[in-house]
This record gives C-alpha cells, sequence and structure tokens, in this order.
C-alpha cells in the first residue's frame, strides 16, 4: 500500500463528497446550504490542488486542470456570498443562494470528473 | 511546459498544502469564537469574510490592527495561537523555495533553459564552438573581434564561468556540458537553421571524433573543422567527410619546411594566416644545413618526414630509440650538453626541441645556444600557462599548437578565397612574394592585416551590385577611397578576385569590376568596414565613385536634375 496514494485519493473524494454535502438541497433556501460546508470544501479543494502538483503524466496534467476548475468555481461561490453579505448587504436571499450553489454545482462537476480520472487511473494500474 | 516550473512545482507541493491547512484552522476558529461590541456585550463572532480578511493581513505581517471592531479576549487567546502558526506556515515555504534555489540541479536547469532559448532566438549565423581551452578561447576571442556570432560548449565549468567574466562585445551563450553527447550538441544548436559551422577543438583526440561524427550524422548541410594529432584519428574525420582537418603537428612541419625552402613565399602565408589585427609576427629564416631534432614522437617523425625532403641533415635525439637498428639517431633527451655535443652540435645550425614536456624543451633550447649561440632554434610550446616562459626566453621560432589550429580555423572560416589564393601562391617565384610582403607590411602599421572577402551580390554588396547591374562601370582603384575624404586612398590590396571559376591574381586598380565578383582583400579592419559601407550603401558609392553628396530622396534627386536642367538651358 501507497501511503502517498491513500492521501491523494482521501483528498480526492472528500472535495467531492464535501462539495456534495453543500451543494445537495433546494437551490433557494439558504438554510440547506451552510456556509461552513463551502469553506470546508474550498480548503479541501484547494489542498488536492497542491497536492497534484508537479506530475508530468497527461493524466497528472487533466487532475490538476479538474482542480483548479472546481477552485474556481468554489472561490467565485465564496466571494459572490462575502459580497452579498457583507458588501451589498441583502443577505442570502434565494437569487443570491441559488447562484451560490450553482457555481458549487459546477465545482462539483469539475470534482466528480477527478474521481472519474482517480478510478480510471487506478484501473489502468499494473502493479 | 519548462521543467524548472514542475520542479518548483513539485517541491513546493507540502508547503502550499500546510499553509492551505494552517489559514483554514486559522480561519474556522475565528469564525467560532464569540467577540464583543463596543458596549462589552456579547457579539457573535467573525463572518468568514472577516476572519479571512483579518488572516491574511496578520498572517503576512501586514497587521492593521483589530478590525472591524475590537476583539473580545478569546478572540485575542486564538489569534495569538494563529500568529504563532502562520509564521511557521510562511517560513516553511520560504525556506523551502529558497533551498530550492539553491540546490544545484535546480540551477542546471534554470541555466539549461536559459542556455536552449538563447540558442533558440538566434539571429544570426553562429559557429558552434566545442572546446573552449586554450585553442578555443583564442578562435572565440578572434570571431568576437571581427563581429561574429558564436555558441560554446565546454566540459570544465570553470572556463564557462572565465568566458562570462571576459568583455566580449556579444554576449556568447556558453554552456558547460560534454559535447561528446549528441544531445549537447542538439541543445546548443547544431540543428539550429543559422548555424554556419562545427568546430571539434578540444584537447581530446576522442571528444574530437565524436563530435565530427555527430556533427555529420544529426546536420550534413553544416561544415565540420575537426583538431586531430594523430593520423588514425584524422584518417577516421576524414572518412566521416569532416570538411577540414587541422593537425598542428603536420602544418607546423611543413612550415618549417617551407621556411627553409621558400622563405618569402612562407613569409607570405604567415601574414595572411596570422590571427587578424595581431602584431606582425618577427620573420623567420631558419638556414639550410644539419640540424638536431629532439625528440621524435608524433611531432618528431611528421618533421622529419617535412624537412629531410627540404635538404635538412637531421641527427635525432630520441630517450625511446634504439641506436643499433636506427643510424643517426641518438639516445637521451638532448637536455644535458654531453648528448648535445654527441649528436655534432657544434657544427649543427639549427636544433627543434619539440619533446612534449615544455621544461625539457626550454632547457634543451637554453644549453643548446650556451653551447653554439649561433645556433636556429625552434622550440615546441605545448601550454599557454608557460607563455611566459618561452616569450622570456625568445627562440627563434615557437611552436605552439592552440595558435596554429586557432589560425587555421579562423582563416578558413572567415574567408573561403584565401585557400584559393594559397594554391596560387604555389606557381609565384620568391620575388613575386617578397613584394607582396612588403606591401602587406605596410597596411596596418605594426598589425597584421584582416583577410577577408566580399561578394558583390545583392546581400553582400546591395549599392555596388545594383550600380554595376545597371551598367555602370566601376573599377577597382575608384573603389578603393575613403569614405569619408574621397581623396584619400584606402588601405587595402585586392589579392584576388574570383568571376565564374576565374581567378585573377592581384588586379590592378584599372581592372573593371562585374556583379557576382567575389574578393578577396587584405586590410586593416577600419578599412574594412569603411569598404563595406561604401559597397553596400548606394549614396556612399556615389559620394566614393563621383564627389557627389547625393541624397536618396526622390523628391530631392529631382528638383536637382529640374534645377541643373534649367541652368543648362540657360546657358546654352
Amino acid at each position: 500500500m501507497n501511503l502517498e496514494k491513500v492521501v491523494f485519493g482521501f483528498f480526492i473524494v472528500l472535495a467531492a463528497t464535501l462539495n456534495f454535502g453543500f451543494f445537495i438541497g433546494d437551490i433557494d433556501r439558504p438554510e440547506l446550504h451552510h456556509i461552513y460546508e463551502l469553506a470546508a470544501a474550498l480548503v479541501v479543494s484547494l489542498i488536492a490542488t497542491a497536492l497534484k502538483f508537479g506530475d508530468r503524466t497527461q493524466i497528472g496534467a487533466i487532475h490538476l486542470s479538474t482542480s483548479l476548475v472546481a477552485d474556481l468555481q468554489l472561490i467565485a461561490a465564496a466571494i459572490t456570498w462575502a459580497v452579498a453579505v457583507h458588501v451589498t448587504c441583502e443577505g442570502m436571499t434565494p437569487s443570491v443562494t441559488s447562484s451560490v450553489v450553482s457555481l458549487s454545482g459546477g465545482a462539483l462537476f469539475a470534482n466528480i470528473v477527478s474521481v472519474i480520472i482517480l478510478i480510471i487511473e487506478t484501473v489502468m494500474l499494473r502493479r | 511546459m519548462n521543467s524548472a516550473f514542475f520542479l518548483v512545482l513539485r517541491r513546493m507541493r507540502a508547503p502550499i498544502i500546510v499553509l492551505i491547512a494552517l489559514y483554514a484552522v486559522a480561519v474556522l476558529g475565528l469564525t467560532l469564537v464569540p467577540g464583543v461590541d463596543a458596549d462589552g456585550k456579547p457579539a457573535p463572532p467573525l463572518s468568514f469574510f472577516h476572519a479571512f480578511y483579518f488572516i491574511s493581513y496578520t498572517a503576512t505581517t501586514i497587521g492593521f490592527g483589530e478590525i472591524p471592531n475590537a476583539f473580545s479576549d478569546a478572540q485575542r487567546l486564538w489569534v495569538t495561537v494563529c500568529i504563532y502558526l502562520t509564521v511557521i506556515g510562511w517560513s516553511y515555504s520560504v525556506v523551502t523555495l529558497i533551498g530550492l534555489l539553491q540546490d544545484k540541479g535546480f540551477q542546471n536547469t534554470l541555466t539549461v533553459n536559459r542556455f536552449r532559448r538563447r540558442i533558440l532566438h538566434l539571429e544570426e549565423p553562429f559557429y558552434l564552438i566545442c572546446g573552449c581551452g586554450e585553442t578555443g578561447n583564442l578562435i572565440c576571442r578572434t570571431l568576437d573581434r571581427l563581429g561574429h556570432a558564436f555558441v560554446v560548449l565546454e566540459k570544465d565549468e570553470l572556463r564557462v564561468q572565465e568566458l562570462d567574466l571576459q568583455d566580449y562585445k556579444t554576449d556568447t551563450p556558453a554552456l558547460a556540458a560534454d559535447a561528446r553527447q549528441p544531445d549537447n550538441l542538439l541543445l546548443a544548436g547544431l540543428q539550429h537553421p543559422k548555424c554556419r559551422a562545427v568546430l571539434a577543438v578540444t584537447n581530446d583526440e576522442e571528444s574530437n571524433l565524436a563530435v565530427a561524427i555527430a556533427a555529420r550524422l544529426l546536420n550534413p548541410d553544416v561544415a565540420v573543422i575537426g583538431r586531430s594529432h594523430s593520423e588514425g584519428v584524422a584518417a577516421n574525420m576524414a572518412s566521416f567527410g569532416t570538411d577540414h582537418i587541422i593537425n598542428p603537428f603536420a602544418r607546423f612541419a611543413e612550415y618549417l619546411a617551407l621556411a627553409v625552402g621558400a622563405p618569402e613565399r612562407f613569409r607570405l602565408i604567415e601574414l595572411l594566416t596570422a590571427l587578424p589585427e595581431t602584431p606582425i609576427p618577427e620573420p623567420h629564416r631558419p638556414p639550410a644545413g644539419s640540424w638536431i631534432l629532439c625528440g621524435y614522437g608524433r611531432f618528431g617523425h611528421l618533421l622529419a618526414d617535412h624537412l629531410r625532403p627540404a635538404g635538412i641533415d637531421l641527427t635525432i635525439i630520441d630517450p625511446d630509440c634504439d641506436p643499433v637498428c636506427a643510424p643517426g639517431t641518438i639516445r637521451g633527451f638532448g637536455t644535458e650538453a654531453l648528448t648535445l655535443r654527441q649528436a655534432g652540435i657544434e657544427s649543427a645550425v639549427g636544433i627543434v626541441a619539440g619533446s612534449d614536456n615544455d621544461v625539457n624543451n626550454l632547457s634543451i633550447a637554453v644549453t643548446a645556444s650556451e653551447i653554439n649561440p649561433s645556433l636556429f632554434v625552434v622550440a615546441r610550446q605545448n601550454h599557454s600557462t608557460n607563455s611566459l616562459l618561452f616569450d622570456t626566453y625568445n627562440a627563434d621560432f615557437t611552436m605552439v599548437p592552440g595558435r596554429i589550429v586557432a589560425q587555421e580555423c579562423i582563416a578558413i572560416l572567415t574567408t573561403p578565397l584565401l585557400a584559393a589564393f594559397l594554391a596560387l601562391l604555389r606557381q609565384k617565384d620568391e620575388i613575386w612574394s617578397a613584394a607582396l610582403v612588403c606591401r602587406l607590411q605596410e597596411l596596418n602599421g605594426r598589425l597584421t592585416p584582416v583577410i577577408w572577402g566580399i561578394n558583390l551580390n545583392i546581400a553582400g554588396a546591395q549599392g555596388a551590385y545594383r550600380a554595376l547591374m545597371s551598367g555602370e562601370r566601376i573599377s577597382l582603384g575608384a573603389i578603393l577611397r575613403d569614405g569619408t575624404d574621397r581623396s584619400q586612398q584606402l588601405a587595402a590590396v585586392v589579392l584576388l578576385v574570383r568571376r565564374d571559376r576565374q581567378d585573377f591574381l592581384l588586379p590592378d586598380d584599372d581592372f573593371l569590376l562585374n556583379a557576382g565578383d567575389q574578393l578577396l582583400l587584405a586590410s586593416p579592419l577600419a578599412a574594412r568596414r569603411n569598404l563595406e559601407q561604401t559597397l553596400h550603401n548606394p549614396n556612399e558609392l556615389d559620394y566614393v565613385l563621383t564627389g557627389q553628396e547625393v541624397s536618396g530622396s526622390w523628391l530631392w534627386n529631382y528638383c536637382l536634375t529640374r534645377s541643373k536642367a534649367l541652368q543648362k538651358a540657360r546657358g546654352d
């Protein structure tokens, strides 16, 4: 068993599950989408990205790019939240909530691709 | 993407993850710890946005203070922890990054990347010089002075660093790498479209051979010049189609024999192939008669082969020879008076100190000239570090292998017509040579002239080519004029004009030029620049030919011709 693979797989799957946890629920109801879940998803996603740095293989490059997409979407979601709550002070209205959640939905898709690539990589593994 | 970037990413993985984790913990903590409002009543904790803002400026040690409200003591407790945590995180990142920058492998990667980029962006034709020892260095300096671009591959890192310190006019790409490896040759631009020639001039025979072969296989269009000290390697190089093989020993033996047989012609060749703009060498007049040759290795054998047919009676002194089976040879080093007397030093006219040991050679030379002061002494200098000793001793003729190779490389590379001229020289007598030697020596004060070629075509001499194509008759004498003041003659000698495989040796001033002629000239470097400018720029050419300063402007020229026509009409 390779500890590096355990850590790598753990963070990728965790990023996807946390993201899913935040995303699930009616899209315009703020009480179903807790901000702490978004923060956790963002942090884990960033760590997963850092873990993918420096892999020169083709599959490593795809891993990195999907992860960067997820980061970008989650950061956009976080900024949307910060602007709505602190800058314009309109709070988590249904429209704001739905745009934050849909952004995280995009990130979820990228994370799912990441997980699929991880599975494919594991299946292709010969050792 | 380049490998240095990947290396940074790979090494920075751990610090970045640590940093993200520390930030996450710190921000999370701040969003949980309750705050206090202005009246001292408990207030809700900071939101994610404010917590992230606060940690961002605290962790980077910017420290704006407690924003947006003064903190509660519980928050201050947590912030104290956060400060230490994040400082550790940043220090870890910075230390890793600095360690990476000092890493030998990483620096090497950076150097190679920079070198590759510079080679890719080279836009002028360049020479690839493999080996930058004594010979390579001399070639580099001369090429630099003549304004040619070159790229250096040298195994020794110290020498590459020295190269950076020398004040070259151009910024020369140099890489410390083994030229024997084809990858390094490719990196240095072997297949670059602007690569003109590859010079294999390392001290090592095998390396030179490897470079010559690799260059021939990887880029058959590029010219290859190889240095070789032994006939086996030379033959091997020749079998691979190396364009020019330089054996400094054989070349020196030829020269010495020529200097005995035809001193004026030798002098002429010496002037023509000397490094440009260096002090004119002392004339060498080795006498015919009986000579002593010390050291009978590769160099000794070649010398004997050339000197004996030139009518020289040779006595050989060699530590490894067998006097029984080879009559006329004496066993010994030649450094002691006894052996020299045995070889008949009193009656000899010349001695060659030709062993591969510089100290022994000097010792032989000094001892021999003490016994017989009128002796003509030829000394072989193997290492340039001993230059000071050899210069002080001042033998009648000093043979420096590196110098010979460098001279020949420069002569071949910069003037392809020179070989043709040297071949034509063989048919000329001593008086003709002496006259030309006189003219060449006067050209550039105490320095040797630059031997250079120019093609009267669209690329080489645009102005002259256009003028000649439009039917203008231009003689050599009309063009060899100073471009700043046409009453002054330009210090230049036209050695050869080649026109459709026909060669005109030393054409006189009335010689009419044709478009497409190739000229071989000898002149100072300044005169070269002057003449090149004249031949290239049509306005300069007009001034030199007619004395009129014309601008290239169409309108001005039109007005000028109109006003001339008017004046003419009034005059009539």
